[in-house]
């Protein structure tokens, strides 16, 4: 994990300052709220249906013991005693008061923590895959690359005030584990045909009102030119991205209007400029960088000992959770293990102090003290001995973490919704809930393969509706909610935006709806075969049939 | 009238330019900052001005529009219609970085406190702060940070290049 130098430090502690001082100026009333809300929503504090709520950064992920433990302390003192992993990796606290978000931040201090750059119109937190540096699939760990994002794009001068928000999202994997082609910037890396490491850009990527999958903007960037790349798209995207509507704002629009190539040379015509300068990264900062990200230190050891054998073969259960929540590590002898934080009836992505401080315990004793949040709202252990793993398995059980659904439908992606966001048309966790009620029998869920279902409660799309297997989004009907449903979107390496079935549902019938449409899937599939390829050879009208038949 | 007062080269100045936004209005002499419409139709005559010159750009100018005149200059002004604008932030590193200008960038419109220490590292030397607000609490802002990652107008070297070795 990155450990903040002195200089990291400084600017942090003095981050913290100049929010005090804006928030006092603010409650005195030197500041109005119109000039208060771009500050405190570049430190991650919205104002919010019931409270203030306060988004914390965690850079691409990583999490450890220490961090999460002020994650716990603060839950308990400043909250109503739980935390709520965002689909951004981020962590958001619903209730803290706004006179006291400054010391929140003070304490966050402490451990390298903060609210920087979570929401405004500026450059948010870089996200990447949970499985960096374990994968067996990846080129190589893009964490060392997301904290160079990440310092490039803290406190960048000239990007404070974008047309609107913006993300960067990196892949170091042949499968799209960090749905970089829904992101402003994507950055995929590869190998070209001499073996070099670089970068392909994707850009104009986005959900939102306006769902589009990114266009490659190049093949094969040198890694010493990223940042100058970078810094070239945002400032074309700063000069000539619409400020008129903000509907119209992000960067998708502008490349769609421009189109691809038009975008592609003023980049490169800016880019001249900046290329071959002292921006160029040097081999030594990027070895230091990834000097951060060095392995644990692994032990030498077999893949499947005996004593992890044993076990899978007398427990079912455990050798069940294994098969659904474990995930292959590039060491033989380890695993990663994804802790699912979406038992029935608790609001995907909530956890409790108690639970934040046993998570932090367990990560210490098991994964070498660190822990990643993940985009679909889970947390990751990403380096747990497989001799350990059934030890570890029956912690999880009492905690609540070991519901055995990582990918399927249950393993729901949701948003905080109506009852708790102001932008919200309709709630969102209820409507989870509901789901996972009706699919409560595990072995039918696991004979439906992996499906992932989405849910988001306005159009801003948080819960990422449109590149859902399934996807779920709620509307307002004349101040009553309704959820319209979309199928086989992707976020992955075959990128797709699901398509809308059709009129919306009522709340009490979602759940009935997708059933039905499970039904289809199931009625249709050939052998083997799984939701989206089913999807992909019928085709919408199947499913239509069913859901809208006369009863 | 007391003279209006405006940050330069971060201290509290008095202001001896006077803008112009409409040709008629141009004074005989003294100090002038004419916005670039003003300049474009009467270059030639502002050049024999008695008086320092400035151009006053909105945060859309394109670069090109004023590169030529940059060294006629005494002034180029950025104009904020709203402080969330951010496009004069890069104009200013362009007119700055690409082109060379060196004489005073100055922020006009709605420049507040908060947004002065990006401002001053985009370029802006020059700050004619918003008139109902303070300005011995706005130079404060030039000085929120002492540390910076990126590279900028004033330093050209990113955090990278500049940690010893």
């Amino acid at each position: 994990m990155y450990i903040y130098t002195e200089y990291d430090q400084k600017l942090l502690n003095e981050r913290v300052a100049q929010f005090r001082s804006q928030t006092e100026r603010f409650l005195k009333g030197d500041l109005t709220s119109e000039e208060f809300l771009p500050l405190r929503l570049q430190n991650g504090l919205y104002v919010q249906r019931h409270a203030p709520m306060l988004r914390i950064a965690v850079p691409y992920g990583m999490l450890d013991s220490a961090k999460l433990r002020v994650l716990g302390e603060i839950a308990r003192d400043f909250d109503k005693g739980y935390a709520h992993f965002s689909t951004r990796q981020n962590v958001q606290f619903n209730w803290p008061e706004l006179a006291q978000v400054p010391d929140i931040l003070a304490k966050l201090a402490t451990v390298q923590m903060h609210g920087i750059q979570t929401s405004g119109n500026c450059i948010r937190n870089t996200t990447t895959d949970q499985f960096a540096g374990v994968a067996r699939d990846e080129i190589e760990d893009p964490r060392p690359w997301c904290e160079i994002i990440r310092q490039w794009s803290t406190f960048h001068p000239e990007f404070a005030f974008l047309p609107r928000k913006f993300k960067i999202a990196v892949n170091a994997a042949a499968d799209d584990r960090a749905a970089i082609k829904f992101h402003d910037i994507g950055v995929q890396i590869v190998k070209n045909a001499q073996g070099e490491t670089g970068f392909s850009i994707w850009v104009g990527g986005g959900l939102g009102r306006t769902p589009i999958v990114a266009e490659e903007i190049t093949g094969f960037l040198p890694p010493r030119y990223l940042l100058s790349y970078l810094e070239a798209i945002v400032r074309v995207y700063n000069r000539y991205g619409r400020r008129d509507n903000k509907y119209k704002a992000r960067i998708k629009i502008l490349v769609k209007a421009l189109g691809i190539d038009a975008f592609r040379e003023k980049v490169e015509a800016e880019w001249q400029h900046m290329k071959d300068t002292e921006m160029d990264l040097p081999e030594a900062e990027i070895s230091r960088m990834k000097g951060f990200f060095r392995e644990p230190a692994y032990a030498q050891l077999q893949d499947n000992p005996p004593v992890f054998a044993d076990a899978r073969k007398s427990s079912p259960g455990f050798d069940n959770w294994v098969r659904r929540n474990c995930t292959a590590h590039k060491k033989p002898g380890y695993m990663a293990v994804t802790l699912s934080l979406k038992a029935t009836a608790v609001a995907p992505g909530d956890v409790s102090t108690d639970d934040l401080f046993a998570i932090a315990d367990l990560a210490d004793r098991f994964s070498f003290g660190e822990v990643r949040s993940t985009h679909n709202q889970n947390v990751v252990m990403a380096d747990v001995r497989q001799d350990q793993l059934f030890d570890l398995w029956q912690q999880l059980k009492a905690l609540g973490f070991a519901t055995a659904n990582i990918g399927y439908l249950t393993d729901i992606t949701c948003c905080p919704g109506g009852d708790f966001c102001s932008l919200a048309n309709a709630k969102s966790i209820p409507i989870a809930e509901q789901i996972q009620r009706r699919f409560d029998d595990l072995d039918y869920l696991y004979d439906l393969g992996e499906i992932e279902l989405n849910i988001s409660g306005c159009m801003n799309a948080c819960g990422h509706h449109h590149i859902g297997t399934i996807g779920i989004l709620g509307v307002d009907k004349k101040g009553e909610e309704f959820y319209q449903i979309s199928l086989g979107g992707n976020s992955g390496t075959n990128a797709k935006i699901g398509q809308i079935v059709g009129p919306s549902f009522g709340e009490a019938d979602v759940a009935d709806v997708i059933a039905k449409i499970i039904d289809v899937y199931v009625e249709k599939r050939i052998e083997g075969e799984d939701f989206q390829s089913t999807f992909e050879r019928v085709g919408l009208a199947p499913f239509k049939e069913k859901v809208y038949a006369a009863a | 009238m007391q003279p209006r007062k405006i940050i330069r080269n971060r201290e509290i100045v008095s202001d001896t330019f006077t803008y112009v936004t409409d040709a008629s209005q141009l004074p005989a002499s003294g100090d002038i900052i004419v916005d670039l419409p003003v300049w474009k139709e009467h270059k030639t005559a502002l050049l024999n001005h008695n008086g320092k010159i400035g151009v006053q750009l909105p945060g859309d100018a394109e670069p090109e529009e004023i590169a030529e005149d940059l060294p006629k200059l005494a002034v180029v002004a950025i104009h904020f219609s709203v402080f969330r604008d951010g496009r004069g932030y890069s104009l200013a590193r362009i007119l700055r970085q690409r082109f060379g200008f060196d004489g005073e960038l100055r922020a006009t419109g709605d420049v507040l406190r908060d947004q002065l220490f990006y401002l001053q590292r985009c370029g802006f030397d020059a700050f004619d702060t918003r008139p109902d607000r303070c300005i011995q609490e706005a130079l404060k802002g030039l000085s929120d940070f002492t540390v910076t990652y990126q590279a900028d107008a004033n330093e050209k070297r990113p955090i990278y290049q500049r940690r010893p070795t």
